[in-house]
């Protein structure tokens, strides 16, 4: 295919030359940052979460007096385990994507204080005896915490518990020790220390924050007596089959609220909580894909707009060529390379763009470097997208007889 | 002359019905995508106290250590300790001043066999109401010595009300919240400022709701230990229990000054009390910042990150609409080449083929508005139904009304030069002899 005489005729109609190129560059740049921003969302939305997620019910019970609701909770706890369908029960601080964050900063050296700048920032989860089993944790070294250590845990006036073991996630093993094993070794912070017993898979914190996906799996877990709870002990989780959760769920808010008529209940499933976490998340994510698709049918549109006036314009050209033995396909191909070119340059225009406004959201909002390969793959779905725009007006334009060339318009 | 126009375009947009309903389409759908984020975007980053906001300062002091501090690179965080914030407060060099935390209480139910509940709360100090122009319907704050005594006093919303009083005058009887009798002092008309300015960086969220349900004196909540919904610790923490002097940051504190010499008297007493505190030992850092509500909100970041990256998305895209609303006129008007070779013929001059062209964009972006409209009123339903906290905040009003069809007559003014001006430029005698 000769391109020299499609350049030649390019260059005689600048002005609409220029448009589609422009055009199709900004919508290259725009569609490349906003499938990114989907992708960044899609992967946040679907970030693994190390318990049994698709078992969880809970039930919330504020609002009991705080020196009771402590003593209160084996007797909530077997009333629990009483309903059917229920296979554990237990009672923690807070829960994984629940907002209900308790931060705390550890170093690995025994002066190490929470103000330190190479501290590592956790989020603490409280633990209930059986707690372990009822989340699901998953353990992948060592062993999780015994009665004793139950037993021997409690708040007293300090905000960190009085005791010395801890479970910790692989990302916090990873940070703290990185390329050790975390079994036996000791975090730190003035004047509390503690030693990991264990080593479970990633769970998520309570609140994940924007700080990159390590960050995001800072947690630890320490146990806690009932009777030392000090109130920080009031969400009931329920494990059971997936099918039973709704039906354990609501039994399990009525008996709470029964044997606590001062106290205030609030039951949900895990996975909804879940769901609830990154709904504006999911809504940005959709937005994004309608402007995108609207995008796509808008440059779409103009490619067509402005080739079939183009194909209009060229009758006699056409008519011409065909006179002079030129085939349809010939003619097809004419209109085809002429698209891909400008396409071409288009998103050439349109990648240079697209890096460009990433590193400007980059400076200004919350957004991560885009890899490489977002470009060519929007690159290409321009290329394809003029390819099908112009197939209907160079259809067109293939249908033109030679005859037209004799006609004197 | 303008008739004319109009008859010549309305009648060039008809011969070609498919390109003229491709343009007010891409153009309506480019602008329905800019109103409706534009009127997010303003609806978040509005001013929720007009007519004072320049009036009220947000203070702040630095009780961070030493650690990661270098002198005049630091920003003070945005809360304060307990010691600091009454120190302002006590101080009274404000016209007015206040100081703010959120909490929640549970509140027991008039009636029997009815759940408790919970609320969302404040917790502050006598002069709120009136440094925020909080409307009473029935009574009115406590004194500043119900707030030293920590009296068991309350302010209600006006939906708490009407939940737990049928609406009734409240002021003087019991309600029992956090199973502790406190006494109604005053009933709020509905009040709910967007963003919920004074309460940034406390915890809870920014936007939407029916506003806060109960106010309770900051030194009651203290002594009933009812916990802020937001504590950050700045050195080792021994009791928990006594967060009036514990070293966390917790408080907001609010000041209404009248005037310039005001403020800048306000900033040297702040200067003055941080310089003394690292005298004292008890601070290292003297930074100092008092921003004004607008300021504060905009330094704050209220606005979310996500509706300004969709109101940055629906400009681009209009302006890709505007591109392609450029090619199809140019594409248009080259056609008619031959119509305007014989018009310029006849007499026409070029400004008059100009205007002409320009008339046909302009009612293209006219028809392009009154369709983006609908398509902006789409776009906010479906904003409304979104989860996002502002959603139901999500309207029309006038001003945007308006300011769709300047955006509209704008922007197909604009895509219609370029074409307008080929077109005038279109030589007669070439085109004539063609034929």
């Amino acid at each position: 295919m000769e391109i020299r005489p499609i350049l030649a005729s390019l260059r005689k109609h600048r002005i609409p030359t220029v448009l589609i190129v422009l055009e199709i560059a900004l919508t290259c740049a725009v569609l490349c940052n906003a499938v990114f921003m989907i992708g960044q969302r899609v992967a946040a939305i679907r970030l693994p979460n190390a318990i049994d997620e698709r078992n969880l019910s809970m039930v919330t019970l504020g609002g009991t007096d705080e020196k009771t609701s402590g003593s209160d909770i084996p007797r909530n706890l077997a009333a629990l385990r009483g309903i059917p369908g229920v296979q554990s029960a237990a009672v923690v601080s807070t829960l994984p994507l629940s907002h209900n964050n308790w931060g705390w900063s550890f170093g690995t050296r025994p002066d190490a204080s929470t103000f330190d700048k190479k501290t590592v920032n956790f989020s603490l989860f409280f633990l209930g005896e059986g707690a372990e089993q009822a989340l699901g944790l998953r353990l992948l070294e060592g062993r999780f915490f015994n009665a004793d250590d139950y037993a021997g845990s409690s708040f007293g006036s300090a905000p960190l518990p009085e005791t010395h073991v801890t479970l910790v996630t692989r990302s916090v093993a990873e940070r703290l020790w990185p390329g050790q094993s975390a079994l036996g070794k000791t975090y730190y912070s003035m004047p509390h220390y503690y030693t990991v017993v264990g080593v479970v898979a990633d769970v998520l914190r309570p609140n994940i924050g924007s700080q990159g996906e390590d960050w995001s799996y800072y947690s630890a877990f320490f146990p806690l007596s009932a009777g030392g709870s000090k109130g920080n002990l009031r969400r009931y989780v329920l494990h059971s089959a997936p099918g039973d959760r709704g039906r354990v769920m609501r039994a399990a808010e009525q008996k709470l609220a029964a044997l606590n008529p001062n106290g205030v209940t609030k039951g949900m499933l895990y996975t909804d909580m879940r769901d609830q976490y990154f709904a504006d998340m999911r809504s940005m994510a959709w937005m994004l894909v309608l402007v995108c698709a609207v995008m796509l049918a808008v440059t779409a549109f103009g490619i067509v707009g402005l080739t079939s006036f183009w194909v209009g314009q060229r009758r006699r050209q056409i008519g011409i060529r065909r006179a002079v033995g030129a085939s349809r396909g010939h003619i097809m191909q004419y209109f085809q390379t002429e698209n891909f070119l400008l396409s071409g340059a288009g998103v050439v225009l349109g990648m240079a763009l697209a890096y460009g406004i990433n590193l400007y959201l980059m400076r200004h909002y919350e957004t991560a470097s885009m890899p490489w390969y977002y470009l060519p793959v929007s690159a290409v779905a321009l290329w394809a997208l003029g390819q099908l725009a112009v197939l209907g007006p160079a259809l067109r334009a293939a249908a033109v007889p030679p005859v037209v060339a004799t006609r004197s318009v | 002359m303008f008739g004319y126009y109009l008859d010549l375009a309305l009648r060039s947009l008809k011969r070609n019905k498919v390109l003229t309903a491709l343009m007010v389409l891409s153009l309506a759908l480019g602008i329905g995508a800019c109103i409706t984020t534009t009127t997010v975007l303003r609806l978040l980053s509005g001013d929720p106290l007009p007519q004072k906001s320049d009036r009220l300062f947000y203070p702040q002091v630095d009780p961070n250590g030493k650690q990661g501090y270098i002198a005049g690179q630091t920003e003070p965080p945005s809360t304060m300790p307990y010691i600091d914030a009454m120190y302002l407060l006590h101080a009274r060099r404000a016209k007015r001043q206040a100081v703010v935390a959120l909490t929640s209480g549970k509140i027991a139910p008039q009636r029997a066999n009815e759940r408790p509940f919970y609320s969302d709360g404040v917790q502050t100090t006598a002069d709120f109401f009136g440094l925020f122009d909080a409307p009473f319907q029935y009574g009115g704050s406590w004194t500043a010595a119900d707030d030293e005594g920590g009296a068991q006093v309350i302010v209600i919303a006006g939906f708490l009300n009407q939940k737990l009083f049928g609406g009734a005058n409240s002021v003087g009887r019991t309600i029992r919240m956090n199973d502790h009798d406190f006494r109604i002092v005053g009933v709020l008309k509905p009040w709910s400022p967007q963003p919920r300015f004074y309460a940034l960086d406390l915890g809870g969220h920014d936007y939407g709701g029916d506003g806060d349900a109960m106010f309770l004196p900051l030194k009651t909540a203290i002594d009933l230990k009812m916990g802020p919904q937001d504590l950050e610790c700045y050195d080792t923490v021994t009791n928990m229990d006594d967060l009036a002097a514990a070293p966390c940051r917790w408080l907001g504190v609010w000041v209404e000054l009248p005037d310039q010499a005001a403020v800048a008297d306000y900033r040297m007493f702040l200067a003055n009390y941080a310089r003394e505190q690292v005298a004292q030992g008890r601070f290292s850092r003297d930074e100092t910042a008092m921003l004004d509500l607008v300021d504060w909100l905009r330094h704050e970041q209220v606005v979310p990150d996500d509706v300004r990256l969709q109101a940055g998305l629906a400009y681009g895209f209009l302006l890709i609409c505007v591109l392609n609303t450029v090619g199809l006129l140019l594409a248009k008007c080259l056609r008619r080449s031959r119509e305007i070779g014989v018009r310029r013929a006849l007499g026409a001059t070029r400004g008059a083929v100009f205007a002409q062209f320009m008339v046909e964009a302009a009612i293209v972006g006219l028809v392009g508005g009154v369709l983006g409209l609908g398509f902006a009123e789409l776009g906010l339903f479906g904003i409304r139904h979104q989860p996002a906290e502002y959603a139901s905040l999500a309207h029309l009003d006038v001003s945007m009304f308006l300011f769709t069809f300047v955006v509209a007559l704008l922007a197909s003014l604009v895509a219609g030069l370029l074409p307008a001006w080929r077109a005038c430029a279109v030589a007669p005698a070439p085109q004539l002899k063609a034929s």
